[in-house]
């Protein structure tokens, strides 16, 4: 018989050099650089970033010592800014890795045994959609004070009823009739139907669900920080910066913008990562 | 006798439906009441229009869905409930082949590796013997070991099936559901795959319960075969018998509206009224409203699958006459 498909041997391992295409090539060295700064953030920072220098207070940017000028109280910017960026990507993979992990269970467990866990869980995905999140932060960091793993277990609360509904619905769909099913019925336990079949089948999915959320997450630490909320002095973050460097707008913008466009930059990025990743975990679309 | 593999006794199965948003809750009885025995190596087929009950009746018989009433034993034991470790067990016994290959396969995985899943799964055998046990499963459908590299997506309809029924295979069976096997793939495949039905079942001494509305097919494949209409079996024996002189006044419509080559179709039954609605079920016989020689009695009284001779049931009253029948409480 002639061989049809030469090429299949060897499929597998071509996709993992895939040519990237520019905007998928930038995005990932701008997120690959975040890492490498918050990784690395002690070394990089040339001044300490709580370090003040009162004689030198909003100088502008272009000093050789101060390459993005200081602040009000003549703290070095860059420092600051390297320093917020390892506390804001802290917060945002940590809070997104967890709402993904509570979401796709609590969908999967939907999912599964229907009936009163169902009508359980999406009662609480309606609560969590129809209550505005910060007022909710608002309430809990008031009340309970504040420090850095609380902010990231609140902020993994945040946007968990979105990978529920998704892992539900097509876990539902998929066992009723189609793959889950079948494997269902060849014997597979719940936890091979599930881990084997379901997610990686979703997975695509969840991840430009993550890649969403992620943005939303540094915003969302941004906005509690810029209402004092959220990251405490002396610590900084990109959402903190924001914040205090709003009462030198006018006289020093460049305390606010830089962190401002590292926002920006690394939300886009994420997402552009997010849609790339996708498309090639999808066999269909090779 | 030996008991048969497959025995299912007066299995009946409710869906509650809602109409509208304020509707009352709408019972409709997919299956109300099937009974029929399968021996080994023996192959039954259903037929019926679409809504009769016939593939909810394959999904209760492989314990899939919970039935309402009734038993179904697999040979000679009750079948456990669904979704339990000693239901999950029984899988490897008794497998089912869907209508839609593409849907009843992971597109996310080679198809040689979920031929080797139920292998996996029920743990038989060593890792060289599953590889060897894939390799020879791809050869027995027809398909190359290339093949087997391939995602479900690179391949054909009728590749895609071959592959669901090598995976149903793994584990040799003795039970195959097989649900509108071929209904989704083209007529020029058809043919293919049901021929392979057909020369695996004699290999492997299947038992078959054979689901479709394709009378020619269920003629080749299946010895024996049963006619449903809402959820009922209105006429079973064997299938040259059935198809040559049809006793009941819904088979006969059934086998006249079948086309044969090079012959019109001048005698067709053409019957009268709608389709019927499950949810509104006609009382006593459901086809007297288009059964077209339907007594007052048939009105009232529900007929009983009884023998009518020469190894045929049939539920009909003007075939089968008066002593069969049971009184509904009006």
């Amino acid at each position: 018989m002639v061989d049809l498909s030469p090429a299949a041997p060897t499929r597998r391992f071509a996709v993992t050099l895939p040519r990237l295409p520019v905007t998928v090539s930038l995005a990932l060295l701008w997120v690959i650089a975040m890492i490498v700064i918050a990784l690395f953030a002690d070394a990089i920072a040339p001044h300490g970033f709580t370090a003040l220098d009162l004689k030198h207070r909003l100088v502008a940017p272009g000093e050789p010592t101060h390459l993005l000028g200081t602040d009000e109280l003549g703290r070095d910017v860059l420092s600051r800014l390297v320093a917020s960026i390892r506390i804001s990507l802290a917060i945002a993979f940590g809070a997104t890795l967890i709402s993904a992990l509570i979401g796709t269970t609590l969908g999967f467990l939907a999912a599964h045994f229907r009936g009163l866990v169902e009508q359980v869980v999406l009662m609480l995905a309606d609560f969590q959609a129809s209550m505005p999140f910060l007022i909710m932060a608002l309430s809990v960091l008031a009340f309970f004070g504040n420090s850095l793993p609380l902010l990231i277990g609140l902020m993994g609360l945040y946007g968990w009823e979105r990978y529920a509904r998704i892992a539900r619905g097509l876990a539902i769909s998929a066992g009723s009739q189609g793959y889950a099913g079948a494997v269902r019925q060849l014997g597979a336990s719940p936890g091979r139907v599930y881990g084997r079949h379901i997610l990686p089948n979703i997975a695509s999915t969840l991840i430009v669900s993550m890649t969403l959320v992620f943005p939303e997450v540094i915003l969302m630490e941004s906005g509690l920080s810029f209402l004092g909320l959220g990251v405490q002095p002396p610590m900084t973050s990109l959402g903190n910066m924001v914040g205090y460097g709003r009462e030198y707008l006018t006289r020093a913008p460049w305390i606010l913008l830089s962190p401002s466009v590292t926002i920006v930059l690394t939300t886009l990025a994420v997402s552009i990562l997010g849609d790339w990743v996708r498309d090639s975990l999808d066999p269909t679309l090779r | 006798m030996t008991e048969p593999l497959v025995r299912v006794d007066d299995v009946a199965r409710t869906y509650h439906s809602r109409r509208g948003l304020f509707g009352r809750a709408v019972e409709v009885a997919a299956v109300d009441g099937v009974s029929f025995t399968l021996g080994r190596g023996e192959t039954l087929g259903i037929v019926g229009e679409s809504g009769s009950g016939k593939s909810t009746t394959g999904r209760l018989v492989l314990g899939l869905e919970p039935s309402d009433r009734g038993t179904v034993a697999f040979d000679g034991a009750a079948l456990p409930k669904g979704g339990t470790p000693d239901w999950r067990r029984l899988r490897a016994r008794m497998q089912m082949i869907f209508q839609d290959p593409l849907g009843a396969l992971d597109r996310r995985l080679p198809i040689g590796e979920q031929i080797r899943e139920p292998l996996d799964i029920h743990d038989i055998g060593d890792t060289a013997s599953r590889v060897a046990r894939v390799a020879d499963l791809l050869d027995r459908v027809g398909l190359t070991r290339n093949h087997g590299r391939r995602y479900p997506h690179e391949l054909s309809g009728g590749q895609r099936q071959r592959a669901v029924l090598a995976r149903a295979l793994a584990t040799t069976p003795d039970f195959l559901v097989c649900d509108e096997p071929i209904s989704a793939l083209d007529v020029s495949i058809q043919a293919q795959v049901v021929n392979l039905l057909v020369d695996l079942q004699a290999e492997f001494g299947l038992a078959m319960l054979f689901v479709s509305h394709d009378l020619r097919v269920v003629r080749q494949v299946s010895r024996r075969v049963a006619v449903m209409y809402l959820g009922r079996i209105v006429e079973e024996g064997s299938a040259d018998d059935l198809f040559a002189s049809p006793v009941h006044p819904y088979t006969r419509a059934l086998v006249s509206a079948a086309p044969t080559p090079g012959r019109r179709l001048t005698d067709r039954i053409v019957l009268q009224g709608d389709p019927p609605d499950p949810a509104d079920r006609p009382s006593g016989c459901a086809f007297h409203p288009r059964c077209p020689v339907a007594e007052a009695r048939c009105r009232i009284e529900t007929p009983r699958l009884v023998d009518v001779g020469g190894g045929r049931r049939a539920a009909c009253l003007p075939v089968s006459g008066d002593a069969t029948s049971t009184r509904e409480a009006a």
